[in-house]
C-alpha cells in the first residue's frame, strides 16, 4: 500500500505555492501535514507560550489548507502549533480554526493533542529518575522545573496516530517532533518504518530538500520498501544529492535521528533518481528502543533587559572602541552599585561592538578597522524597573564619554529617543532532557472537538 | 595559503536544537573534499570555536563531498551572551580559516 503525504511548506507562516498545492491535491494525497514551529527562533516563544508568526498570515495560510483539505477529503494535521506547541499556542490555533470554519461553513471533527507538562509532575519525575539528560544538557535540579513558565514534551508518531484514529478532519497538535506528523500515517498503514521516518525527515522542511526550496510544496510517497520524494512547484527538482544532503540540515548527526520509541539509521540508505524531478530512497532502518522516551523542552524567565543603540563614526573612537566600551562598563557599574545600592551580581552591562566583534567576541579573527561601529548596549537585571533605570545610568556615557580626561567632550549618534528600549522579560531554555513513559499517551491529552 | 571558504563551494552553520551547533562544509568536488579532509583537523576547528576537541563530532561524508562538524553551542541559544539566535554566522569563522598548502 502506498501512502501519500502532502507537505505544503516547512512551517505554517512561511507561505506556500498555491499552484503546486493544487497539483498535490490533484494527486490524491492520503493526508496533508504541516509543521507549525520549532525552537529555532529562541526561548521567548516557549517562555511566553506564543507564536512567532503573525496571526493574520497564519489565518490566511491555514484557511487555504482547510479549503484544500475539504477538497481532498483527507485529514489535515498541524504539529507544534503556534511555534512553541504549548497549550496556549494550541488554543490560539484552535480559535483561528473555529473562525475559519465559521467563515467557510465547514462542519469539522477536530482532534486536539496537548503536550504541555505540569511543572510539579516533572519535578517529581526528575527526582524519581524518569527524566535524564541528553548530551550538552544544562545541569538542573528538581527545583528548576518549577521555575519554567512552560514545559512541553515532544509527541511522536504514537500520539499523532491516536489523534488520527479518532477519524478527525483536522488534528491540531502541540509540540511534536518535526517528523512525527509525517511519519505517523505511513506507520499506521504498515509502510516500512525506516522509510516513514526517513521520508518524514526529508520532507519536514517542505521543498528545502529540492532545488527551488522556497516553493514549499512537496509530496512524499511511502510504501513497504522505501519512499519517493516529489517536489511539486514549477522548476523544483529533487536529486539524490539534494535529498541525501538534507539529512545534514539542523541535525547534529547526519545518519542517526532519535525519535520517541527508537532511532532512524540511514547509514545504508541509497538514493536513486527516477527522473529529473523525483528521487527514490530505500535501505533506511528503524531501530526500536527498549525504553519509550519523549524529549522535553522548557523555558524560564532570565531577567529583564533594556537595550540602547549608539553609533561611533569618529575615527579616533572607532579605533579605540573596545577601550572606550570597557571603561564605560567599569565606570557605569560602579555608579550603579554606589547610587542604587544593588549588588554587583544583580545586573549585567554588555556593550557589543557591531562591525568589530559582535558576532564572535574574543573568537573573532579579523583585525581590520571598520569606518563605523554600532554599539549595542544590553542591560540585564532582575526587574524591568531596575533594567530601565540602569539604562538611564548608561545613556550619558554612551552619549558623551571621552577616552581620556584631556580630550574635548565627544558626542555620539543616537538613532532613537528615548534611547532606552525595554525588552521586558527575557527567557532561557533550560531543558535538554528525555522523559521515560510506560504508556506513550500518559504525558499527553487528546480532546475531540466538534465545530459547526 | 588559501582560506577554507575559497576552496569549498559553501559553508553553512545552523542550530541543531538549542544546545548544539552544526556546520556543513560543502566541498563541491572530490578534489576539494580530499584537499580539505587532509588539511582540516578537528583540533583546528575546536580552537576556532573555543571548545574542546573531544566535544566536537566530525563526519567526513565522501559521497556528498561534505565535512560536517557538530559541537555544543558556544553560548546556549538565546542565553544572555548569545549573539546569534539561529547559529547563522558561525560558518564565517571556518570560511576564514587558513589552510596549509
Amino acid at each position: 500500500m502506498t501512502t501519500r503525504v502532502l507537505i505544503p511548506s516547512g512551517a505554517l507562516g512561511l507561505n506556500y505555492d498555491q499552484v503546486a498545492l493544487d497539483r498535490g491535491i490533484a494527486m490524491k494525497p492520503d493526508i496533508i501535514a504541516i509543521d507549525g514551529g520549532s525552537t529555532d527562533s529562541g526561548p521567548a516563544y516557549l517562555g511566553r507560550g506564543v507564536s512567532k508568526y503573525s496571526r493574520a498570515s497564519t489565518k490566511i495560510e491555514w484557511r487555504g489548507l482547510m479549503e484544500a483539505r475539504a477538497k481532498a477529503g483527507v485529514p489535515l494535521v498541524i504539529g507544534t502549533s503556534g511555534t512553541c506547541g504549548a497549550d496556549n499556542a494550541v488554543d490560539w490555533m484552535l480559535d483561528i480554526t473555529r473562525e475559519i470554519a465559521t467563515d467557510l461553513r465547514q462542519s469539522l471533527k477536530i482532534a486536539v493533542l496537548r503536550c504541555s507538562q505540569d511543572t510539579a509532575v516533572m519535578s517529581t519525575a526528575f527526582s524519581d529518575g524518569r527524566i535524564t539528560p541528553l548530551p550538552a544538557a544544562p545541569n538542573v535540579t528538581a527545583d528548576d522545573f518549577a521555575t519554567c513558565t512552560n514545559i512541553v514534551a515532544l509527541a511522536g508518531a504514537e500520539q499523532i496516530a491516536a489523534a488520527l484514529e479518532t477519524n478527525a478532519d483536522i488534528v491540531i497538535a502541540g509540540r511534536t517532533t518535526d517528523t512525527a506528523i509525517i511519519a505517523a500515517l505511513p506507520i499506521m498503514r504498515g509502510n516500512d518504518a525506516g522509510a516513514a521516518w526517513h521520508g518524514a525527515k526529508i520532507g519536514e522542511c517542505g521543498a528545502l530538500c529540492a532545488s527551488n526550496p522556497q516553493s514549499g510544496v512537496v509530496m512524499v510517497e511511502f510504501d513497504n520498501d522505501g519512499f519517493t520524494v516529489i517536489p511539486l512547484a514549477d522548476g523544483a527538482h529533487a536529486t539524490p544529492h539534494t535529498v541525501s544532503a538534507h539529512m545534514l540540515y539542523e541535525n547534529s548527526d547526519p545518519f542517526i535521528l532519535y525519535e520517541p520509541g527508537g532511532h532512524l539509521d540511514v547509514t545504508d540508505a541509497t538514493y536513486a533518481a527516477l527522473d529529473d524531478t523525483r528521487v527514490r530512497v530505500t535501505g533506511s532502518k528503524w531501530v526500536p528502543s527498549d525504553r519509550y522516551t519523549v524529549k522535553l523542552e522548557g523555558a524560564r524567565p532570565a531577567g529583564f533587559q533594556c537595550v540602547l543603540l549608539c553609533l561611533l563614526r569618529d575615527a579616533h573612537y572607532v579605533k579605540n572602541a573596545q577601550i572606550w566600551a570597557n571603561d564605560i562598563i567599569s565606570k557605569c557599574r560602579s555608579k550603579v552599585i554606589r547610587r542604587l545600592g544593588v549588588a554587583p551580581e544583580e545586573f549585567e552591562i554588555e556593550l557589543r561592538l557591531m562591525g568589530q566583534n559582535a558576532s564572535f567576541g574574543t573568537l573573532e579573527t579579523h583585525a581590520a578597522q571598520p569606518h563605523e561601529i554600532g554599539v549595542l548596549a544590553i542591560v540585564t537585571a532582575k526587574s524591568n524597573a531596575l533594567a530601565m533605570e540602569i539604562g538611564q545610568f548608561l545613556n550619558p556615557y554612551l552619549l558623551h564619554h571621552p577616552l581620556t580626561q584631556a580630550e574635548e567632550q565627544p558626542t555620539f549618534a543616537f538613532p532613537f529617543s528615548p534611547a532606552e528600549i525595554s525588552r521586558g522579560q527575557t527567557y532561557e531554555f533550560c531543558l535538554n532532557h528525555v522523559l521515560t513513559l510506560d504508556d506513550p499517551m500518559s504525558a499527553f491529552r487528546l480532546e475531540q472537538v466538534q465545530i459547526g | 595559503m588559501a582560506n577554507l571558504g575559497e576552496i569549498v563551494q559553501k559553508i553553512r552553520s545552523k542550530n541543531a536544537g538549542p544546545f548544539w551547533l552544526t556546520v556543513d562544509i560543502f566541498c563541491g568536488t572530490p578534489h576539494a573534499y580530499e584537499y580539505v579532509i587532509a588539511r582540516l583537523s578537528s583540533a583546528t576547528v575546536a580552537k576556532a570555536f573555543g571548545v574542546n576537541t573531544q566535544d566536537i563530532k566530525r563526519f567526513d561524508i565522501a559521497n556528498l563531498h561534505v565535512v560536517k562538524f557538530s559541537l555544543p553551542r558556544p553560548h546556549v541559544q538565546g542565553s544572555t551572551l548569545d549573539p546569534d539566535m539561529h547559529g547563522a554566522s558561525w560558518a564565517a569563522l571556518l570560511a576564514e580559516l587558513p589552510l596549509e598548502n
